[in-house]
């Protein structure tokens, strides 16, 4: 057998396999709450199951074993072997866990510490073994220490060696469904000494050889201490497809011959998971198509989408690097897409007929057509983005385990209510926003939830309540973190503002300017680090990360009742909602989030600092002005600042006085990339294409600052104002 | 390119004029010839990088030629030709560039080994974006190495840094 190159389907592989520890996951915690339901350890089962079985395809030898040790545990759990405790179901979360640091840890290859997974692996066995008394047999354990620590164990294996004949005659088509034979072998042959003679009586002429089938059959002697079910599992994925005889011959037992062919499993589903490919293009796409069923069949259970991969077949190359980002697309929403674009040829067709013979009357026509255009236009943008939107359920399932793995911690007790899971974003805002929420849930539980104790002294429920909603809002998505806890220690901000300097102890402010304080850097009210928070550089970097996005953050909170924070973030990353502006002949586009407001320059008002800059007095604010024209060197403008309008904007929580020439009109603006074709600019965040057909650069204000910083060289201490959301 | 078989047979080179010399780039990386349009500047970036343009919804770059070899510049115009051409980065990124030229001339037949090495001297360019100079019905043209060419100095990609 040719080796073949599995750079293809690798990256399916890690994606199916931590979609698959996700399903262990939410499966485990579900557990927690039903203690015995046996579709929930099918799940996390099966998962584990898939997980080895794809490892092995790869050669990734310490997955397997890992993965196998726990296969083992989970199906005794399955038998009733074991009880189902939380002991039991932290040691599988933790499985879970260093199996996705070993996946990812072989996804981007790189080493990982194997410490963890060791003394994991050791707490596996040892949750094996316990069980001894109760069961005859522990055969697995002892195959698998065959490889992990030979030394210890070998007067075990000479103990109990055995001699197994095995005829294995595989159906002719065996390979066109993935399966190797020569990887079976292999398999067996880390169960113990393998002996392996084909037999080719079955091989027809050369003239009738068809090259895709496989004629040979096989008498395999094993040497081993496994028993028959560790040989049987190792056929397992293929019993359906071949005939399978295993004896046993007596070494030291003397046990009585017994045939097997013992009925399978409804693992036996899962046959075709990560399969082999064979180089022939037919046989490509069966796998691939194979695959298609597997993951519909495993993900019914968790997400209510279908996956789809089309776009594997279609789009093949894709794979071939890794690392590509790919997302699964429901069929309802490629369909969608479909017909949308057939209205559009029809209104082509349409306005093309009209155009063949136009006369004046056709007017009404014309226009009718046109509109029929501009709508299928809109639904087909609009649906083109909804391919890139993923429901926030994705995002949130993360949250249950934190919850669960923090609390624990904390010794604090939580519920987590999820709402609104099915609010879909954009997959690029989503990712992005991951960390943001785990710190905001991670401070909720430490700073906001109070112990039980605390809790029952103020009269509230022993058990807090942590609430994650996410839903639309006006062309935006809201997404709400609100707890039942302590709410903000105002005197304590107000204390560590005084001490940071910040503000003065007789200064007034109002809460909701005391909450800003949060978000400044090196804020922190916590007096002792902790693992979780309190490092004082969480929610200046969650402010910052939301205004990446083009978001806000908004705090609420009441002594006592709790507190709730409010993100509002943009659908998506591709439109924005611009301002047209002009500086001399050219036109620039401001995002509108950025832009506070706009104003005629009143020059009493302007006055210069330190010589350099020029400050404009806005009501309380001493507000910087930045020249356009001078920063980017743009002739024939407008230099006097009364003739021209100032724009006050807000990047990074510093204002800044935009001078342009005039504002143009607002208009939603299609974000095109600056750097696919050259690279970035500082002070620009990328270009959209106007009505005609011009290009016109979109301002980064934030980028801005920076530069105007650097142009005047003594960089200017700008006064911290009091800074609005929006 | 480098077996035996490759030498003899001869690439396609398109031609096109600059001043007073010839240049010749693989045609295979030309993806299209047009008339000038109006660009949009890009500001704090040398003079020899025009702006960019839409090309059917791409923000494509335009460097002006001459510019870049410190020649005069001239006016553009209706007779102003810019040559897009797919460059390919150190990190085999491809993009898409116009170069502004002052016409384009011809297509030749260029055979591997009709490349000689060019001289260190005497041309208006650096050497480093010169492949070799051949010789084509008894006109040398100077053959570049567009790769070199635009991916130097301010066109050089620098992941994740933005230059001010």
């Amino acid at each position: 057998m040719t080796t073949i190159d599995l750079t293809q389907v690798r990256g399916l592989f890690f994606e199916e396999s931590f979609e698959n520890l996700d399903v262990m996951e939410s499966s485990l915690l579900d557990l927690e709450i039903e203690t015995f339901n046996e579709e929930l350890i099918n799940n996390i089962f099966r998962a584990a199951h898939s997980i080895k079985g794809g490892a092995g395809i790869f050669h990734l030898d310490d997955i397997v074993t890992f993965a196998h040790n726990a296969e083992t545990l989970l199906d005794e759990v399955r038998e009733g072997k074991h009880d189902i405790n939380q002991v039991l179901i932290d040691l599988l979360l933790r499985v879970g866990d260093i199996l996705r640091i070993m996946l990812t840890a072989s996804k981007d290859e790189v080493e990982y510490d194997t410490q963890e997974m060791q003394i994991c692996q050791e707490a596996l066995k040892k949750a094996l073994i316990e069980s001894v008394e109760n069961i005859e047999e522990i055969p697995t354990v002892e195959s698998e220490s065959v490889e992990e620590s030979v030394e210890n164990f070998v007067e075990d294996i000479e103990q109990t060696s055995k001699e197994w004949h095995i005829e294995f005659k595989p159906e002719l088509p065996i390979l066109k469904t993935g399966n190797d034979p020569i990887n079976l072998f292999r398999e067996l042959q880390e169960l113990g000494e393998l002996e392996i003679i084909a037999n080719t009586d079955a091989m027809p002429d050369f003239a009738d050889l068809e090259p895709q089938l496989c004629y040979l059959s096989w008498n395999l002697v094993l040497n081993t201490t496994a028993d028959r079910a560790d040989i049987e599992e190792v056929f397992e994925w293929i019993i359906d497809e071949c005939e399978l005889n295993i004896t046993e011959s007596v070494l030291e037992n003397s046990e009585p011959k017994v045939e097997s062919q013992e009925e399978s499993e409804p693992v036996l589903e899962i046959i075709e998971e990560t399969p082999e490919v064979e180089t022939s293009a037919t046989e490509e796409k069966t796998t691939v198509s194979e695959d298609t069923t597997y993951t519909e069949k495993v993900t019914i259970s968790e997400d209510t989408t279908e996956p789809v991969h089309e776009e594997d077949v279609v789009n093949k190359q894709l794979h071939t690097q890794s690392g590509t980002n790919s997302i699964r697309v429901g069929i309802d929403k490629i369909d969608n897409l479909i017909n949308i674009v057939g209205e559009l040829v029809i209104t082509q067709s349409m306005l093309d007929q009209i155009g063949e013979n136009f006369a004046h009357s056709d007017i009404i026509h014309l226009r009718d057509g046109l509109s029929q255009l501009e709508r299928n236009t809109r639904e087909l943008q609009e649906n083109v983005m909804r391919i890139r939107m993923l429901p926030i359920s994705v995002s949130f399932n993360r949250f249950p385990r934190l919850v669960h793995d923090l609390s624990t911690q904390l010794g604090k007790k939580v519920e987590l209510i999820l709402s609104g899971e099915h609010t879909e974003l954009d997959k690029t805002v989503l990712e992005k926003m991951s960390d943001p929420l785990v710190h905001l849930v991670r401070n909720s539980l430490d700073h906001g939830i109070e112990s039980p104790e605390q809790r029952k002294q103020v009269g509230k429920p022993e058990v807090g309540q942590l609430h994650l909603n996410a839903f639309h809002q006006s062309g935006n998505i809201v997404i709400q973190i609100s707890d039942d806890g302590a709410g903000f220690d105002v005197e304590r901000i107000r204390a560590k503002a005084v001490q940071k300097g910040w503000i003065t102890q007789e200064e007034k402010i109002t809460e909701e300017q005391l909450y800003e304080f949060i978000f400044q850097p090196g804020f922190s009210t916590s007096e002792e680090v902790s693992d979780l928070s309190g490092r004082g550089v969480g929610m200046d970097v969650v402010r910052r990360n939301i205004r990446a996005l083009g978001g806000s953050i908004e705090v609420k909170s009441e002594t006592g009742k709790g507190s709730k924070f409010s993100i509002r973030l943009p659908l998506t990353l591709a439109i924005l909602d611009g301002q047209l502006v002009r500086v001399g002949n050219d036109i620039f586009v401001l995002p509108l989030l950025s832009i506070m407001e706009s104003l005629r320059v009143q020059t009493k008002l302007v006055n210069s600092f330190t010589g350099t800059v020029e400050i404009y007095k806005l009501r309380d604010d001493y507000i910087p002005i930045l020249r356009l024209y001078k920063l980017f060197d743009i002739e024939n403008t407008t230099t006097k600042l009364e003739q021209g309008l100032l724009v006050i904007a807000e990047g990074d929580g510093q204002k800044i006085g935009l001078f342009v020439d005039e504002l143009l009109s607002q208009q939603q603006i299609v974000i095109k990339n600056l750097e696919n074709n050259y690279k970035k600019v500082q002070g620009v965040s990328g270009a959209t294409i106007l009505g005609d057909g011009n290009v016109a650069l979109i301002l980064d204000i934030t980028g801005l600052i920076q530069l105007f910083r650097n142009q005047t060289k003594s960089p200017p201490h700008l006064p911290l104002g009091t800074i609005r959301y929006e | 390119m480098n077996s035996d078989i490759n030498d003899d047979i001869a690439n396609k080179y398109l031609t096109f004029v600059l001043a007073t010399e010839e240049y010749a780039i693989d045609i295979l990386r030309v993806q299209e010839i047009k008339g000038w349009s109006k660009v949009t500047q890009i500001p704090n970036t040398p003079s020899y990088i025009c702006g960019v343009i839409n090309l059917r919804g791409t923000i494509v770059p335009i460097v002006d030629l001459r510019l870049r070899f410190n020649l005069d510049y001239q006016e553009y115009g209706s007779m102003t030709v810019v040559v897009v051409v797919n460059v390919i980065s150190p990190n085999s990124k491809e993009r898409i560039m116009g170069v502004v030229v002052d016409g384009v001339s011809d297509v030749y037949d260029v055979t591997e080994t009709e490349i000689k090495p060019p001289p260190d001297f005497g041309s208006v360019i650096s050497t480093e974006f010169v492949d070799g100079l051949a010789t084509v019905s008894d006109k040398m043209v100077i053959v570049l190495d567009i790769d070199k060419l635009l991916n130097s100095d301010e066109l050089a990609i620098i992941d994740g840094l933005s230059q001010g």
